[in-house]
């Protein structure tokens, strides 16, 4: 096969993966999308693999089978509440097999038409060896966010004194060593950045916390598409630069999205530290305010006889597992004629979307799951706001207390619907360490239990 | 595969922006509810960095930069088939309508 023949077929396949991502824009079109990948996938492959320079079909085609089969395992496997770990996880993979190929580069130059070992020409040689370290900051930063998300890790920002400091000494090192590298190709070079590339990714993640994770994840999802884009240039394909292009603005896009969501900076969010000091005072404060309980029983009789109803789902809904009782609550209350409606704020949940998944395994109809911005404004017109493990995402101090850390965070109005029914395990504070106003108010009722086995029992209530 | 005397990086820099624009148009235009979805795929397309390890582990005679390239595959072919299949999952359940 030709040079351009090759680079024809690359092009198909690029259109396809744009494709791909612009059939997500509806539910309707996000399965043909999904073709269009796959299809643009085996085009990539298949191209590469008729390369005249490419021989060894036995070593390849083992590699395929055995990823193959790893990844379909996990993928059929999987529970969807562990997506957000998922996705870290793959993030990881996609970094390390960039370091793979950079070293693969590295070492056997002449494969990619780039110089000889020890004399790549000089270009080539800072796009690999930035592509490495991109692959690297990817590969362990991805680690550490599955160990926090799996919590094999504690999901607290961990911080030290000089943190900043340090990892701006490090970041500098590592441009230091690609110019080095420039002057001076040696193998000790390339594996010092790597290993430098590797300790930054586990310190820009380590401090942040939990709830920022959404920011995280589509982070390093986007640095997993600047990765391919380095080794795109390093190899001068086309294909690889175009797709690390996709990939790398779909992350950022998103990386803002969540951002807007929390009203913060994405450097603040880097930086890290969130949520570690919780207000002491303000919890004691809250505990000498009256606040209403009641049971299921009570939450049932109310969502029974009204004639709407907003579901506000949040984190704690995937812990518990909830969104099968919730949906068969939600059922219940459709076939006595309520209006059921679910509120989806753009960071609950620990990744983008997150909640939408949940709600749609559960069988719930996407037309009845909205956005922030589609139902704010209905709250007032509804009778129940049904909030089962969002916390912060409902705070009307976000609007009213400049002194609070998630002031000015768009919020969902649960405040103002008729009656708000708020499950909830204890009465302790939200990530962000803020008490919530709303559990005091004279239109709250407190449900205090686990979320899944609430919504059974509002279930056996109202049968 | 570039037009005569004009250096590949700057080639590749004109691919680069011109596919910012795309993915940043594309992306936009991309539902909320979809945004899990989303992730997935790019991560499985991301891992067209096998052409690369395709390339590596190529030739004939065995070596350190083949050992690399078969490694790369490993990896990126759990995410290409991990990836797809868990977006296929995930959009099969925003396929099934109101049951009643």
């Amino acid at each position: 096969m030709t040079d351009d023949i090759s680079a024809f077929l690359y092009l198909i396949s690029s259109v396809c993966f744009v494709l791909a991502l612009r059939g997500l824009s509806s539910p309707d079109t996000a399965r043909q999308g999904n073709i269009f990948g796959v299809s643009g996938m085996i085009i990539a492959i298949g191209t590469t693999l008729a390369l005249p320079e490419v021989l060894s079909y036995e070593v390849i085609i083992a590699g395929l089978v055995i990823g193959g089969a790893i990844g379909t395992v996990i993928a059929r496997k999987i529970e969807m509440t562990a997506l957000p770990q998922l996705v870290a996880a793959f993030h990881s993979l996609v970094g390390l097999a960039a370091c793979f190929v950079a070293a693969a580069a590295f070492y056997r130059p002449e494969a990619y038409g780039i110089g000889q070992f020890l004399n790549i020409n000089t270009a080539s040689l800072i796009e690999m060896t930035l592509g490495l370290a991109i692959g690297a900051i990817t590969f362990t930063g991805s680690i550490i966010a599955f160990g926090k998300l799996q919590g094999i890790i504690s999901g607290a920002p961990l911080t030290f004194k000089g943190q900043h400091f340090f990892n701006a000494i490090l970041g500098i090192s590592i441009f230091g060593l690609i110019i080095l590298i420039v002057l001076d190709q040696n193998e000790a070079i390339f594996w010092s950045i790597l290993a430098l590339s590797f300790l930054i990714g586990i310190l820009i993640i380590i401090p942040i916390g939990g709830a920022d994770m959404p920011v995280v994840i589509s982070m390093l999802n986007s640095y997993s598409g600047w990765a391919a884009c380095g080794i795109g240039f390093t190899l001068g394909n086309s294909l690889l630069i175009i797709t690390g292009a996709l990939v790398g603005s779909s992350g950022a896009i998103l990386s803002y999205i969540m951002c807007k969501g929390m009203n913060r900076s994405f450097f603040s969010v880097i930086l890290g530290g969130f949520g570690v000091e919780s207000d002491l005072t303000d919890v004691q404060q809250g505990s000498d305010k009256a606040i209403k309980s009641g049971s299921a029983e009570d939450a049932a009789f109310i969502m029974e006889n009204a004639s709407s109803v907003i579901i506000v789902p949040g984190y704690g809904m995937a812990v518990a597992q909830a969104q099968h009782a919730l949906r068969e609550m939600g059922d219940i209350l459709k076939e006595k004629g309520v209006n059921v409606r679910y509120a989806i704020h753009p960071v609950a949940g620990r990744m983008p979307g997150h909640m939408n998944v949940l709600l749609a395994e559960a069988n719930v109809p996407y037309e009845q799951v909205l956005e922030l911005d589609e139902i704010n404004r209905d709250f007032s017109q509804t009778d129940v706001a049904f909030v089962i493990g969002a916390n912060d995402v409902t705070n009307p101090a976000a609007k009213t207390d400049t002194s609070s850390p998630i002031y000015g965070m768009p919020i969902l109005d649960v405040e103002n619907a008729q009656t708000v029914l708020f499950i909830k395990r204890s009465m302790a504070s939200g990530y962000a360490g803020v008490d919530n106003e709303l559990f005091f108010r004279d239109n709250t009722m407190m449900l205090f239990s686990d979320a899944k086995k609430m919504c059974d029992e509002i279930v056996q209530a109202l049968n | 595969m570039q037009p005569e005397g004009v250096d590949p990086f700057i080639f590749g820099i004109t691919v680069l922006v011109l596919a910012c624009f795309v993915g940043y148009y594309v992306v936009w235009r991309v539902t909320p509810a979809l945004h899990s979805p989303l992730m997935s795929v790019t991560n499985a397309i991301s891992s067209v960095i096998i052409v690369g390890a395709l390339i590596a582990a190529g030739p004939a005679e065995g070596n350190f930069a083949q050992a690399m390239g078969f490694c790369a595959i490993v990896l990126a072919s759990i995410n290409i088939f991990g990836g797809f299949i868990v977006t296929q999952r995930m959009l099969s359940m925003f396929k099934k309508k109101r049951r009643e």
